[in-house]
């Protein structure tokens, strides 16, 4: 079947089958930002953005992407926002293998839209889904702090 | 110094935050034929039968291999030095399938649907044989798992095939039963590790093709691209020189990827087919079908004079190595020689024991590598000792830990599968560890505390060491080159798998030459462009790679100052080289300058070096870990509030990626003793085959790391470092279970500290 999506705000029309999900799509059309780490929605690496919301893009099914914006890290290069996220886990050394950034930053970029003022538990919270087996967590949760303050 | 000890950002950190198709399945050529892997659903069988032949008609099928038409050459996967202390025992392709995820055939496909459709076309005829599946009862089981007439292993590694032994170790000093008998306090206790699996983020993932000279090309997320090389030669038959094995940017290892897994099917169907072939394992068959931890049994005596002066201490030890014998003796012979030492001053000290084969996936190198498993028991015992003594348990380490300027016997009589090597231990502040992480925590006030209510908290400690590199076995080069704008390109087999190591090795030899690291271009790890280098593993990057930079750089430095010697036509007595400048009494010329000059108007050359090592010693980094916890003692469920790391691991090359080791390391710890756990039904069938059943700890439920690295300085390092690698994973299982016991009075000696284990001992103490 044929669908419509806007992938970082460029119009494509894509053929896919019924049964393949968003991740395998966005990876066929070269978006390789887009990571796969898990067959059950588990450890966020694959995480887009849909409408400007996060979602696993393993878990949704490509059709049901038809006529939506997704957004991956590639479509962000540009943002000031990314820019700030990525050079706060730079700096901290947060970059280890770096295999679940992506999908981290994508999640701190909805965040930041998403809550106030929040608190470590709150950001905690919001980011739990997005595994990282390399940094122990500490050094993202150093960097997206000082991403905040020095932004909100 | 101006380049190392600063913590600047990693050199590849904007490619793998901005998501450039930098990992082995991003770069994968499209037309890859997809490579799918069928794998046995029984624990232990015999393949009667294999009827391919749906499989094959199947439109877009192009290659099927079962046993029958693939090399039959017996090797192993472990990816370690050579001659290999792992026993050989395992083909590419076998008539017998020993656990459930087994290889059983393979089929390639030109996409992933066809692969996956040929896989359930394939018809297989199994004899269901009698697994074991119980590690304690291995030896001498009556089913045996390697049958095989030519299994083997080196002289120097014990395998015993027809009782289901991979290996068997023992070694001792002392009287140990008269010290026993001897003792005023004697503990004795038994301890159990769990499999713990490594959960890298990138699942294992290698393509293949054919170059244009006719030879195969491998590229795979690797830890060990040149032990990968001399393994496909060996499985496939191939000479090596006709063998090229590429490390893109890897998604993490931890020892997972240390082996081979899928390479020799991808460089099969190559070879086959003459086309590209890729493989991308699924999360369950990275559960199912690579490594875990070995899971391993202690049986410890403890011996102390009632002054809490430790004389004698015997470990028994049994190690499961699941269905084939990868890293079987050498994790076996780490689990004593990292943890002995520690404390040196016994008068008797046995460790041994055997590695037994199960019908389990196989175990096989993970971060702390024994020394982890060991840890757990005999710091556990440690504390129990501390408790009859009626001794603060930091007192009683205080008392008999190593320090600086000593020696272990230890060190000389176990190395990893053979001798060690004598050592005196350079720089050694774990004393410092001690204390500071004490302070910390808070130790004085929170060990004493009151302990009462539902919720109760407590602390606990431990302290841990582990090694830089095999000492007089593994080997890394680098060679660094001069372009002609006075860039270097350092070329190095070490394997960077988001360790930061391409970073610190530049650093390092930015700091030899005295030029900012920007200048210094690194690439790593591809058998046809970078030098030797054994690759990332047994915590060596850093010490044993970083030592062969500096000798690399060192000699980079030497041919400036010649090329600058001739240019000016002067002995190389009276020339400078800076790092911006090549300078006489009256003369000057920038590097730039001289490199251009060089490379295109007079006396042309090439300027290259090439520096190699190998350590004497292996220096070990130190750790003291100190855990706080809350008990809720109506659950049983244990919060781990805090944890307190204080680590020697000699002058970080650059602090923040180091410390970030061991807040990674950490993490892990953590997980193995609080909540990662291998389960498998009555078959042998895993039950903890996705990321949803088998728990890693998420971002809440680590509380908080607070991790110090103490000044030190190891003289045989580059510019003083040790490596850091693995050391920050070994405390957590003990301290946390010490914490458990300070906070309730239960000791929990088998791993994960689960809230049912907890809960079930709190009610038997109250019995
Ligand atoms: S790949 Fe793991 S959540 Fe999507
Ligand atoms: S950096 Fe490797 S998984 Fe997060």
């Amino acid at each position: 079947m044929k669908i419509k999506m806007t992938i970082n705000n460029v119009l494509k029309e894509v053929e896919v089958s019924p049964s393949e999900f968003l991740l395998d799509v966005l990876r066929r059309l070269d978006y390789m930002s887009v990571k796969k780490g898990c067959d059950t929605g588990t450890c966020g690496v694959c995480t887009v953005l849909m409408d400007g919301k996060p979602v696993l893009s393993c878990s949704v099914l490509a059709a049901s992407a038809d006529g939506h914006k997704i957004t991956t890290i590639e479509g962000l290069r540009d943002d000031p926002e990314f820019k700030a996220i990525s050079q706060a886990l730079l700096d901290e050394g947060a970059d280890q293998c770096g295999f679940c950034s992506p999908g981290l930053i994508l999640n701190v970029y909805a965040m930041k839209r998403d809550l106030k003022n929040p608190t470590e538990e709150e950001m905690k919270k919001y980011l739990v889904g997005n595994l990282c087996r390399c940094t122990g967590y500490m050094p993202q949760m150093r960097a997206i702090k000082k991403y905040f303050e020095v932004r909100s | 110094m101006k380049e190392v000890k600063r913590p600047i950002n990693k050199v590849d950190g904007y490619g793998l935050v901005s998501g450039q198709p930098v990992y082995t399945d991003d770069l994968a050529p499209k037309n890859s034929l997809v490579v799918k892997i069928l794998r046995s659903p029984h624990a232990f069988a015999r393949i009667k039968n294999i009827n391919t032949e749906k499989a094959k008609s199947l439109e877009g099928v192009e290659c099927v291999l079962t046993y029958k038409n693939v090399p039959r050459n017996i090797f192993t996967r472990a990816g370690q030095g050579y001659p290999e202390p792992s026993p050989y025992d395992k083909y590419i392709l076998d008539e017998y399938v020993r656990y459930v995820g087994d290889e059983v055939a393979v089929v390639a496909a030109r996409d992933e649907f066809t692969a996956e459709k040929a896989l359930k076309l394939l018809e297989v005829e199994y004899e269901v044989l009698e697994p074991v599946l119980d590690f304690e009862k291995s030896k001498g089981s009556k089913s045996i798992i390697h049958p095989e007439k030519d299994y083997k292993s080196e002289s120097f590694v014990s395998s015993d095939p027809k009782n289901n032994i991979a290996a068997t170790y023992e070694m001792s000093i002392g009287d140990i039963e008269k010290e026993i008998e001897e003792s005023d306090v004697v503990v004795k206790e038994r301890f159990y590790t769990q499999a713990q699996a490594h959960v890298m983020m990138e699942p294992h993932a290698a393509y293949s093709y054919i170059d244009m000279q006719g030879r195969l090309v491998v590229v795979t997320s690797t830890q060990v691209p040149f032990h990968v090389r001399r393994i496909l030669a060996r499985a496939l038959d191939l000479p090596i020189k006709k063998i090229r094995v590429i490390k893109p940017r890897v998604g993490g290892g931890f020892g997972g990827k240390q082996a081979i897994h899928g390479e020799p099917y991808v460089a099969l169907v190559t070879l086959k087919t003459g086309k590209p072939a890729k493989v991308y394992y699924t999360r369950k068959e990275v559960f199912e079908s690579t490594y875990t931890r070995h899971p391993m049994r202690f049986d410890v005596t403890i011996g102390a004079d009632k002054n809490g002066k430790i004389n004698v201490i015997d470990v028994r030890g049994l190690s499961d190595t699941g269905a084939y014998g990868e890293h079987a003796l050498t994790t076996f012979m780490v689990a004593g020689s990292k943890v002995l030492p520690m404390y040196n001053k016994v008068k008797a000290v046995r460790f041994g024991g055997d590695v037994v084969y199960t019908n389990h996936p196989p175990a096989g190198a993970y971060r702390g590598y024994g020394a982890i498993q060991a840890n757990f028991a005999i710091e556990s015992a440690m504390d129990m000792l501390a408790y009859k003594l009626n001794m603060d348990p930091v007192k009683l380490r205080e008392i008999n830990m190593i320090r600086e300027k000593e020696t272990s016997p230890i060190f000389k009589i176990m190395g990893e599968g053979r001798e060690g090597v004598d050592m005196i231990v350079r720089s050694c502040k774990l004393d410092e560890c001690v204390e500071k992480g004490a302070k910390k925590i808070d130790w004085e006030n929170k060990f004493k505390a009151k302990k009462e209510g539902k919720k109760v908290k407590g602390v606990g400690m431990a302290i841990a060491m582990q090694g830089s590199g095999i000492a007089k076995i593994d080997m890394g080069a680098a060679t660094i080159k001069l372009n002609e704008d006075g860039s270097f390109n350092l070329l190095i087999g070490a394997t960077d798998i988001g360790t930061g190591s391409d970073t610190i090795l530049s650093q390092i030899a930015a700091e030899v030459l005295n030029v900012p690291t920007e200048s210094i271009i690194p690439y790593s790890s591809d058998t046809d462009v970078t030098p030797f280098d054994v690759g990332a593993y047994a915590s060596s990057t850093t010490y044993v790679s970083g030592n062969a930079v500096r000798i690399a750089a060192e000699k980079m430095k030497e041919e400036i100052i010649k090329a600058g010697a001739e240019y000016f036509e002067v002995p190389i007595e009276e020339v400078e080289f800076d790092g911006k400048e090549i300078r006489t009494k009256d003369n000057k010329i920038t590097l730039q300058k001289l490199a251009e000059i060089l490379y295109y108007n007079e006396n042309q050359k090439q300027l290259s070096t090439t520096g190699s090592y190998v350590g004497d010693e292996s220096p070990s980094p130190f750790m003291a870990g100190y855990a706080e916890v809350e008990v809720d003692t109506e659950t049983g469920k244990v919060d781990l509030l805090n944890y307190v790391a204080v680590v020697d691991c000699g002058t970080p090359i650059n602090p923040n990626l180091a410390k970030v080791q061991v807040e990674g390391g950490l993490a892990q710890g953590i997980g193995m003793a609080m909540y990662e756990e291998v389960i498998y039904d009555k078959n042998g069938r895993l039950l903890t085959n996705n990321m949803m059943n088998y728990k890693i700890p998420s971002r809440v439920d680590i509380k908080n790391l607070d991790v110090e690295l103490v000044d030190s300085y190891e003289p045989t390092g580059p510019f003083g470092a040790k490596s850091v690698g693995e050391i920050g994973i070994d405390t957590p299982p003990a301290a946390i279970a010490n914490a458990v016991y300070n906070a309730v009075g239960v000791r929990i000696k088998d791993l994960p500290i689960t809230p049912e284990k907890v809960l079930k001992a709190l009610k038997e103490k109250q019995n």
